[in-house]
């Protein structure tokens, strides 16, 4: 079982530069605590610092040794696969081979209009871009390639290749039941972002399994990741409390929530299954989206709502070194 | 007999009101968008009982037709199929996921009557106020103490007869409001109600506050 740690680098009160300088430290700390995953996502709005994350995992790589650079998710409806596959490919040697990318659709739709593409066309943008970004991972020649999406490929060498034989292609799914038809009909491994209760994500990894089954994929090769929201106090009552106002704030993004976050929510979204307590009440969580889901990794979002420096390494200290060991040990 | 029951949609939103229509043992069909294989394996594993169908098929042989499709893609609901059905919008609009629709910008009415006017016939607004996790876990039988209400909002009397029934088959207190406009109230942003999961007293001291008299006609 492999555990990390994701961000989009929310920015909160603090100055672009001083949140990036605190992402590298805390993932150069992951990387020493013994975490498996730093991911960072983007989006393209002032209240968060990462719009490129890929430049972030490429100075994090130079800090660490062993952690997988991952991403959380890459908006590829809005990319070119092409230099997305070589920014990545760039990293992974840059890395040693620890790069790792998460495409998906993105919740916001910013990127659509700063990138000059029709939010209309969203669906046919990521299936094309996806299945033209696992060709060019996992096929080491030329690439001819025709579509909506972009101009034609004809024989094109699109270099440097990565060191991995085969630079790790995950699809991010949100809950969409044909993303996971998409992942599974792909063959590559499915991240589902789940926030309160994992139980409804059952149908998404069994049609996951499914599509994969009736496309002709070896089993062997499939994965399930889950991640979402994550804060873990001392106590149980205290992780609450503490992190209740970031996140309440946080989520005033939502519409159900434009007002904020009603402490009575808050509560039952934690007693659904939001990742927020004591260490070992988030051991629990982790180890019961395991046990519904079959996941081999768990992502916690570490640094929601522009909470302090001080309480997000407090957190992630926590999740390191009281939560991590204790799931590995059990799911081994 | 049951009214038959179409949804058009298979994703988040509409696999979880297909399921409650089969257990509300109502006749179902489901529509999506897509290849009919993928759709075939969505409705197995998570609407099974529903039939995947066309949404012009869906929509033809239903009483009820439920759309629960992304605002951005309501061209794409055969609008002369809608002819003649109790037509219900689940659909919402909020800019930061839909991206911004001209249509529904600055739009002082309720979004369902944007939609009503788009598709060109009479529509009921409902379901719309309830996220897909908690309609899929909130359902519970009549009486219940615990059982959260949908609200029911259209102009024609039997239209929302027809819908507040499904709703309380499904398992869940229909409060119905009258006129279509008046489900503005229901929709993200304008009020308490968009999220909230409450009961029908709370429901109906909610809207009573926000000064919207329930509809008469309870089923």
């Amino acid at each position: 079982m492999e555990l990390g740690i994701y961000s989009f680098g929310d920015s909160g009160t603090h100055s672009t530069r001083q949140r990036l300088a605190d992402l590298v430290a805390q993932a150069r700390y992951a990387d020493e605590a013994g975490l498996d995953v730093i991911a960072l996502g983007e989006h393209h709005r002032p209240d968060f610092t990462l719009s490129a994350p890929e430049l972030v995992l490429a100075a994090i790589s130079a800090v660490t040794e062993r952690i997988r650079l991952s991403t959380a998710v890459t908006v590829l409806s809005t990319a070119d696969p092409v230099r997305v596959y070589q920014q990545f490919a760039t990293l992974d040697q840059l890395s040693g081979g620890r790069a790792e990318i998460v495409a998906g659709r993105g919740a916001f739709t910013e990127s659509f209009g700063l990138f000059g593409y029709d939010l209309r066309e969203y669906e046919v943008l990521f299936d094309e871009k996806l299945r033209l970004l696992l060709t060019l991972a996992r096929e080491e020649g030329p690439v001819t390639w025709r579509g909506r999406t972009r101009e034609p490929l004809d024989d094109a060498l699109v270099t440097p290749r990565a060191l991995q034989p085969v630079l790790p292609v995950w699809v991010g799914v949100g809950g969409t039941p044909q993303s996971a038809v998409r992942a599974g009909r792909l063959g590559a491994p499915m991240f589902v972002a789940i926030f309160t209760d994992p139980a409804p994500a059952r149908g998404l990894v069994e049609i996951y399994h499914r599509a994969a089954a009736n496309a002709g994929h070896d089993p062997a090769g499939l994965r399930v990741a889950s991640g979402g929201h994550m804060y873990v106090g001392h106590t149980s009552q205290g992780a609450r409390d503490e992190f209740y106002p970031y996140y309440a704030e946080y989520l005033s993004k939502l519409p159900q929530f434009s007002g904020g976050m009603p402490r009575a929510a808050y509560d039952e979204w934690i007693r659904a299954g939001l990742l927020v307590g004591s260490p070992q009440e988030v051991i629990d969580k982790i180890m019961n989206h395991r046990e519904l889901l079959g996941i081999s990794r768990y992502v916690g979002q570490f640094d929601v709502g522009g909470m302090p420096a001080g309480m997000v390494d407090k957190s992630l200290e926590l999740f390191a070194t009281e939560v991590a060991p204790v799931v590995r040990k059990e799911s081994a | 007999m049951s009214a038959r029951v179409a949804v058009l949609g298979a994703g988040k939103v509409g696999t979880v009101l297909a399921r409650l229509s089969v257990a509300a043992g109502r006749p179902t069909a489901i529509a999506g968008s897509g290849d009919p294989a993928a759709l075939g394996l969505i409705v197995d594993v998570l609407a099974p009982g529903a039939v995947p169908m066309t949404g012009a098929d869906a929509a033809a042989q239903a009483d009820i037709v439920i759309v629960a499709v992304p605002l951005a893609r309501l061209e794409t609901v055969p609008a002369a199929a809608l002819k003649g059905r109790v037509v219900v919008d689940a659909m919402n609009y909020w800019p930061p996921v839909d991206g911004v629709l001209p249509a529904w910008e600055d739009a002082t009415p309720s979004s369902s009557e944007i939609v009503r006017d788009l598709l060109g016939v009479d529509v009921v607004k409902s379901f719309n106020h309830m996220g897909y996790h908690e309609l899929d876990a909130w359902t519970r039988p009549a009486g219940d103490l615990d059982r959260r209400a949908l609200a029911v909002a259209g102009d024609d009397g039997a239209a929302v007869t027809a819908v507040a029934e499904l709703v309380d088959a499904m398992g869940f207190d229909p409060v119905p409001l009258r006129p279509l406009g008046a489900g503005r109230v229901l929709q993200p942003g304008s009020s308490d109600i968009f999220g909230a999961d409450l009961t029908r007293a709370e429901l109906l001291s909610t809207l009573d506050a926000l000064g919207v008299a329930p509809a008469a006609a309870c089923p």
